[in-house]
């Protein structure tokens, strides 16, 4: 599949490395505990749906659901986690301080470089400019990287007063918890509303991408992608002569054909949901 | 009769001859009171004089010839009308019915414990009074044979209300009929009437004169063990003429165990014969056990089968005894039928029950659909409905019912209520399982909530199943249930409001009632309750346990997990489950931990309503607010981007064209280099 595919035939077959193995493995981690965690738990958002009992029913019951979700959000602690300790064990190895991991140039906070690419990008979409010359980071990848920060506290916290609601109210008042429900629901649907919409066009959908951008799975991707891509990255590697370093052999093609399999299911949970929420709450909605 | 009567009651003897003397006294005194007879008679001797008595004219005129003439024409009117006594002349219309108990004080408390007597206790319109046998101011010694009490005139007097026909007959529960023609005819009445013996039993010599008892009574003349006492008191010595029968002396001794003279001679028909039980039913089988024999009117099959009878709980009653109005003087004793058998004569209740149901207003309108005594419980093979092979039997009164009830059949058709279904419903129903599959006869079926003989409409306040009687239907076998609703507030129309209140089947239906533990049951009964509470309802399904009911699972708290199934109160009220002190306790059922905040927990809660949940208002808005802020710019953000995306794919697309067909190309070149030599 990969040899058919025109555009790698070029001469030199190796790929940019642009995502850690760990990296990697954190997202699929996401991926499947935020498609368990969504499907779980909208089934009580839109239980008054048909889809919703059906469902339900294939999760095994309510119970079962809800220990699905449960056990989905310890994962997606437990990738938060990791990740939080890779950032500590990469200042230490590749940093050498938190100042040249934040405030560097492969810094993931916003920056002066990303408000005026915000500024570009406007102005190219409406072709009053060229593109912006992105980064290693552009700040749409950026927002998505703080959206699961801003996630994490607002939906687990919530999601453990629900969890455990006898201990929470000896602190909190008893109406709380329905303020919790509420927060946890409607940030739930924020997140999967942004994640399976303009997350998917923006890293995967993009026409030029179209139809999977596999980046994020293999770690990989052409070097002449990244040229027209990510400009200033390019530029900055060759510059700094270790293109050559951060190439690679790409996958085996029965490697790259099971994990679009496992890509393409994701994404198809994704829109199925998308879908389904639409219709819960434009069509159903009571 | 009358002689023992008067020795049987020597106080009233007493009495009257104190009386008598009293009247002497004051007739010898003059007119000191205004009430002497004469004084009486001075208006009542007018032929025309009326008064009222219950608002009815009535002739008040005193024949003073016969008055005179009578026992107690020596006695001043006020001894019996006593309420006039000392009344100013003319006295009020208003006057009270003579007192006779007064110097027939015996007699009386005779005839108030007889039949008589408790039925005009009762008020029943038909019993009678003193005046009713003997008269009023006319009345005659008992040995003149024109006192209506005299031995001759018995049968005549007793017969104005129990000859066949009379109101009496009809009407009461008297079990025996023809009672004067078989009486007329028997050797008793031929004595009497024909060759005028006076000695000759009448129907006082057994029944007694004031004292009529029915023979289940043990006081009665006519009961089982007094009846031999009964007739030997003018057949003495009788057992002695029954030594192949019995042994005398056990006669009066074990009267339980041995024949009593009735089971022979039959009461009212007693002759010198020997008398075979049912032998009434002989004669009548003599041509109706025929199988070919049908009727001249209409064809119908007028045959009889005898084994029918044999097992029947009729067996011991008469063919006549149903069939009224046979006359035994004729060759065809049954020519004189002219009625249809009426069940009333004996189950005289029951009938009145049927009468009013919406079954017996049928027949009364004569509607072809109406079904009588004969369409559930059969003709001549009736049965208990204790016997399993009844049609009455519980396990078989759905099929009964159903033949007329049944879907398309002819009660069904007419019936427009809103029950679908009744007998498939019920069938599937917990009582109808209860009934068919575990074969429980004491489990509700038809006529356990609709009665037997009274089944009447819903809408009819008599009705068993009206709202305001079917917790009282229901509570005869969930009586522990009735308790608990009554005391709850869905039972106090007080707090109504004119609201229309739930009972039984607006919450577990009709016929289709499901056991109250089945996912079904619990899932439905919050519709239920949401067809009145509506608001509250809806809101409950905004929160986790409204939600997890929905994907139809039972685990989470249900209207009545919290609120109480039949016990519900209102929330305010200290019964109630969720009162500040039960509160906590209720939520510990499902959640051990509970504590007071937890109970604060809102199960009712909506995030519409800004006035009463505040902060729910303002959190869902303020999510929603984010919400759309986020959609929006990342929405414009992916739109604008879009047109510039595909620009890019198609450059890129046309870039990989020109490469690829260079690379084609150059393949093709290598190709025919290398196989060019090979093919040759």
């Amino acid at each position: 599949m990969v040899s058919m595919d025109p555009h790698k035939n070029s001469t030199d077959e190796r790929q940019y490395v642009r995502f850690s193995r760990l990296n990697r493995l954190l997202h699929a981690g996401m991926i499947v505990s935020f498609i368990s965690l969504a499907l779980t738990g909208m089934t009580l958002k839109f239980s008054y749906t048909g889809w919703a009992a059906f469902l339900s029913r294939l999760f095994g019951g309510y119970q079962s659901a809800g220990f699905i979700h449960r056990l989905a959000a310890v994962v997606m602690v437990a990738v938060f986690i990791t990740h939080v300790v890779d950032l500590f064990r990469r200042k230490k190895r590749e940093y050498g301080s938190w100042k040249a991991l934040l405030f560097g140039p492969d810094t993931m906070l916003m920056n002066k470089k990303d408000l005026h690419d915000v500024r570009d990008s406007f102005k190219w979409f409406l072709g009053m400019g060229p593109r912006p010359q992105y980064g290693r980071w552009t700040y749409w990848e950026k927002f998505d990287y703080f959206a699961v920060f801003w996630g994490m506290v607002v939906i687990g916290s919530t999601g453990l007063t629900l969890w455990f609601p006898e201990f929470f109210t000896l602190v909190f008042p008893g109406w709380a918890l329905n303020v919790a429900t509420i927060i946890h629901s409607d940030e739930a649907l924020l997140a999967t509303g942004f994640i399976f919409t303009v997350h998917f066009f923006n890293t995967h959908l993009r026409p030029e991408k179209f139809p999977m951008d596999m980046v994020i799975f293999t770690g990989r991707m052409d070097v002449e992608e990244l040229k027209e891509d990510k400009p200033e990255e390019y530029e900055k590697e060759v510059a700094a002569g270790t293109l050559e370093s951060r190439l690679a052999e790409p996958y085996p093609a029965i490697v790259i054909r099971a994990i679009r399999v496992f890509a393409w299911i994701a994404l198809g949970i994704g829109f199925s949901i998308v879908v389904w929420i639409i219709y819960a709450m434009v069509f159903a909605y009571r | 009769m009358h002689k023992r009567m008067s020795t049987r009651g020597p106080g009233g003897r007493t009495i009257r001859l104190v009386a008598l003397f009293l009247g002497a006294l004051g007739a010898f005194a003059g007119s000191v009171r205004a009430q002497e007879a004469e004084e009486c008679l001075a208006c009542h001797s007018d032929r025309d004089l009326t008064g009222t008595r219950k608002g009815k004219t009535i002739s008040v005129f005193v024949d003073q010839k016969k008055f005179a003439a009578s026992v107690h024409g020596s006695l001043a009117c006020v001894t019996c009308h006593a309420d006039l006594a000392g009344k100013e002349l003319p006295h009020d219309e208003d006057v009270k019915p003579a007192v006779c108990a007064d110097c027939h004080d015996e007699v009386a408390k005779h005839q108030a414990r007889s039949l008589h007597g408790t039925a005009a206790a009762r008020g029943d319109a038909l019993a009678p009074r003193c005046p009713t046998c003997h008269g009023t101011h006319a009345i005659l010694p008992v040995k003149n044979p024109k006192s209506p009490v005299s031995p001759l005139q018995v049968p005549f007097t007793c017969g104005r209300c129990h000859s066949e026909g009379s109101p009496v007959q009809r009407e009461r529960a008297i079990h025996q009929d023809h009672i004067i023609e078989n009486y007329t005819e028997s050797i008793h009445g031929e004595g009497l009437l024909k060759k005028g013996l006076i000695v000759s039993a009448t129907c006082a010599s057994c029944h007694t004169a004031h004292m009529q008892l029915p023979h289940t009574d043990p006081a009665s003349s006519i009961a089982r063990k007094n009846i031999a006492a009964t007739c030997t008191k003018c057949h003495a010595q009788i057992e002695t003429v029954h030594r192949k029968v019995i042994k005398g002396e056990l006669w009066e001794r074990e009267a339980h165990v041995l024949p009593a003279c009735v089971d022979c001679h039959q009461p009212h028909k007693a002759r010198k014969v020997f008398y075979d039980q049912g032998m009434s039913d002989k004669d009548c089988l003599r041509c109706h056990s025929r199988k070919d024999l049908v009727s001249s009117k209409n064809g119908r099959s007028l045959y009889v089968a005898q084994e029918h009878l044999g097992e029947s709980r009729h067996v011991r009653v008469a063919c006549s005894q149903c069939h009224a109005g046979v006359n035994v003087a004729k060759e065809r004793p049954c020519e004189t039928i002219t009625q249809p058998v009426d069940c009333a004569s004996c189950h005289a209740e029951v009938a009145q029950q049927y009468q009013k149901s919406t079954h017996g207003q049928l027949i009364a309108r004569q509607d072809p659909n109406g079904p009588t005594c004969k369409e559930c419980h059969g003709t001549h093979r009736i049965f208990g409905k204790f016997q399993p092979q009844s049609p009455t039997f519980p396990t078989n009164i759905p099929t009964l019912c159903a033949r007329c009830h049944r879907e398309g059949e002819k009660a069904a058709v007419r019936y427009t209520g809103d029950q679908t279904n009744i007998v498939q419903h019920y069938n599937e129903s917990i009582h109808g399982q209860g009934l068919t599959k575990s074969g429980l006869t004491v489990t509700a079926m038809c006529t356990n909530c609709h009665t037997a003989h009274g089944v009447l409409p819903r809408k009819d306040p008599a009705s068993s199943i009206n709202p305001a009687n079917v917790p009282k239907t229901c509570g005869t076998c969930h009586h522990g249930i009735e308790e608990q609703f009554r005391q709850s507030i869905h039972a106090d129309s007080s707090k109504a409001g004119g609201k229309q209140l739930p009972v039984c089947d607006d919450c577990h239906s009709a016929h289709s009632i499901r056991r109250a533990d089945e996912t079904g049951f619990k899932l439905t009964i919050m519709t239920q309750c949401g067809r009145c509470h509506e608001e509250i309802a809806r809101t409950y399904f905004d929160t986790y346990h409204g939600k997890v009911s929905q994907l139809g699972y039972t685990g989470t708290a249900k209207c009545y997990d919290c609120h109480g199934a039949h016990d519900i109160q209102a929330v305010g009220d200290p019964r109630s489950h969720l009162s500040r002190e039960n509160v906590v306790a209720t939520c510990q059922k499902c959640h051990p931990g509970a504590n007071r905040r937890f109970a604060g927990y809102l199960t009712h809660a909506t995030h519409h309503d800004p006035q009463k949940y505040p902060w729910l208002f303002w959190t869902f808005w303020g999510m929603t607010g984010l919400l759309v802020v986020t959609f929006v710019i990342g929405g414009i953000h992916t739109l604008l981007w879009l047109p510039r995306a595909l620009q890019m794919r198609r450059a890129r697309r046309k870039r990989e064209q020109e490469r690829a067909s260079e690379e084609h190309t150059a393949s093709t070149e290598t190709a025919d280099g290398e196989h060019g030599p090979a093919q040759e």
